[in-house]
């Protein structure tokens, strides 16, 4: 309720009238709610399976995660993590080390790439351009491929045409693809969140396209692009089809980019196949969880806390 | 292109100076556009010029039809290459997933969107995050030790089975579903909510009478992309779905993916064997293109 209250004229005063005791029309008590169902059993029991399936989604979650923790936890033992890898004590420290690498250098080669070709895609062309076009559309396939065919091109093209045999570089290039769609898609949304006027005002005041690029579009956008990179990063780390004949399954310490080397997903996925470590499983799978969802969680955090609002 | 081409050209007659740096630049940002095309272009023909040689000596109506799988492992000449029982399997197994995966993520999505109170909002939506951020790995594991068991103990059978694939792969696509779901009922007017509420609609009523119908792209796109992530999915179908080659009677029975013979037998497989495993890739991989047609069809109608 606004009054206009005209100057020069004292507004009229009202009754004194007790605000709360006035029911407002549109808000329903728990009664008049109970006694509309009850009108309407249908929307009672549409009402209550959405609550049911809530709760179902809620105790999949807790189960998964706690029967893990419950089953890894008492299993995680220092000797887990162990320097030297024998099939007694299944230490995960190779499998770690080659993880942290792998992935490393993956977002050594895909982080420029993905981060360049968005450049492309939102600063430099016109949606409607046919090329735009096709490079949208390879990179929607990109992201629709299976990892088992990432796997199988990786074998025949980086391991058996380019003769690499199963290495980290094998991998490495594997991963590179699957996790260009991601960068770039995670990218171009960050620069598109970047509003117009910074542009023009960085063109008003005499600097060049690229300049407008690297100092004043990317660093405002840098939130959104570290947290698609942290993202592939937790992609790498769980992927396992792509990565068991590129990267191969050796249980090692990958000394190089032409040797091969198990990751920790990999190695999670020998100790199942055994059978013989149960527990030491169930512990690579609490390390592994733990680092996808911290990976995870670092991303969000990213791209929530050190977002600028314009 | 070419009348971006022109500007340029008639820039650098205007200030005569232009720094060579933007061009290189530019060109250099086409390039890291191109790799994208290349990639693509690469993965298709790598795997389509070593699935062709396979494809004509098997014969295409015999790989897709023939229920026989028999790869000659010894190298004596012979054996079959039929992958029928392989699409059957994977049919089964995503029309499991999706019969699990659907109606909860779908309901959940309605909650999330429209009835969830902001502290819970907070605690669910990460709590679905986890859900996608759990590795297929760890998935399969759990199915291995827990959901197995538990189907051997209570339906009877080896455990290995479809029920069991689809249930896993059904919880895996929830968040898929879910995320994708929940932002397309968001993105409805609130007006249609409110326009329902007025004209006396229960609150049900007014979201899956106007508000569902009016999201139904995006929550068909969630499930064809859900249906591609079940399609896809290796690691945890592999230990879960018993792996046997044959036409499966009943869902307690085990079946074969194409994606699980891809993982379980290219590590030692040679000559026709291996050209028939890239020839199931290529097949996965035209499945998940119509798919990505699909979504694309979807979101065009939507626009």
């Amino acid at each position: 309720m606004t009054e206009t209250v005209l100057i020069g004229q004292e507004p009229e005063l009202q009754p004194e009238v007790d605000v709360s005791k006035i029911v407002p029309i549109n808000r329903q008590s728990f009664g008049d709610k109970l006694r509309a169902y009850a009108k309407k059993p249908f929307s009672m029991i549409l009402m209550l399976l959405v609550m049911l399936a809530a709760l179902v989604t809620a105790a999949i979650v807790i189960f998964i995660v706690v029967y893990t923790l419950a089953q890894g936890i008492p299993n995680l033992k220092g000797a887990l993590f162990a320097w030297n890898y024998n099939s007694d004590n299944v230490s995960m420290t190779y499998a770690i080390i080659n993880t942290l690498f792998l992935a490393g250098m993956t977002i050594v080669i895909a982080a420029p790439i993905g981060v360049f070709a968005a450049i492309f895609m939102v600063e430099y062309a016109k949606s409607t351009n046919i090329f735009v076009k096709i490079v949208r559309m390879a990179a929607e396939t990109l992201s629709g491929i299976p990892s088992i065919v990432f796997g199988i091109f990786g074998m025949i093209f980086f391991v058996g045409v380019l003769g690499w045999g199963y290495s980290m570089l094998a991998g490495i290039f594997t991963m590179v693809l699957m996790t260009l769609p991601l960068i770039m898609r995670t990218t171009e949304e960050a620069l598109l969140a970047v509003p117009d006027s910074f542009r023009e005002g960085s063109f008003a005041l005499g600097a060049g396209k690229l300049r407008t690029i690297f100092v004043i579009i990317l660093p405002s956008a840098m939130s959104g692009i570290i947290s698609g990179i942290i993202l592939a990063i937790g992609r790498v780390v769980g992927e396992t089809a792509a990565l068991i004949y590129t990267g191969g399954s050796s249980r090692r310490l990958a000394g190089g980019f032409m040797q091969s080397g198990a990751t920790l997903a990999i190695h999670m996925y020998l100790l199942a196949n055994e059978g013989l470590h149960v527990g030491e499983a169930w512990a690579t799978a609490v390390v592994l969880i733990v680092l996808v969802v911290v990976i995870n969680g670092l991303a969000e955090f990213v791209g929530n806390k050190l977002k600028k609002e314009y | 292109m070419t009348e971006e081409v022109l500007q340029d050209g008639k820039e650098i007659k205007r200030q005569i100076k232009v720094d060579p740096k933007e061009l290189i630049m530019k060109i250099v940002f086409i390039i890291a556009a191109v790799v994208f095309i290349a990639a693509v272009v690469t993965i298709c023909v790598f795997i389509f010029v070593q699935a062709v040689p396979a494809l004509k000596e098997i014969g295409l109506f015999n790989f897709l039809f023939s229920s026989e799988w028999d790869p000659d492992v010894e190298g004596t000449g012979g054996g079959s290459y039929g992958i029928a029982t392989m699409i059957v399997g994977s049919i089964y197994i995503t029309a499991g997933a999706l019969i699990v995966g659907v109606p909860i993520g779908f309901l959940t999505a309605v909650f999330m969107a429209r009835y969830c109170p902001r502290p819970l909002y907070k605690v669910m939506k990460p709590m679905t995050n986890i859900l996608a951020g759990i590795p297929s790995i760890v998935y399969g594991y759990f199915g291995v030790r827990v959901i197995v068991p538990f189907i051997r103990d209570t339906f009877g059978g080896y455990g290995y089975s479809i029920l069991s694939a689809s249930l896993v792969l059904g919880i895996m696509i929830l968040p898929t579903i879910i995320s994708v779901s929940e932002n397309a009922i968001r993105a409805v007017p609130k007006s249609y909510y409110e326009g329902a509420l007025a004209l006396g609609a229960t609150k049900e009523r007014a979201i899956f009478r106007t508000e569902v119908p009016a999201a139904k792209s995006g929550i068909v796109t969630s499930i064809i992309l859900g249906l591609g992530r079940v399609i896809g999915e290796t690691m945890a179908v592999v230990m879960l779905c018993g792996n046997q080659t044959e036409f499966p009677d009943s869902i307690l029975d085990g079946v074969r993916t194409m994606t699980a013979n891809i993982v379980l037998e290219l590590g030692y497989a040679e000559g026709l064997h291996r050209g028939a495993l890239i020839a199931t890739a290529a097949v996965l991989f035209v499945f998940i293109l119509i798919i990505t047609l699909l979504v694309s069809l979807i979101r065009k109608k939507a626009k």
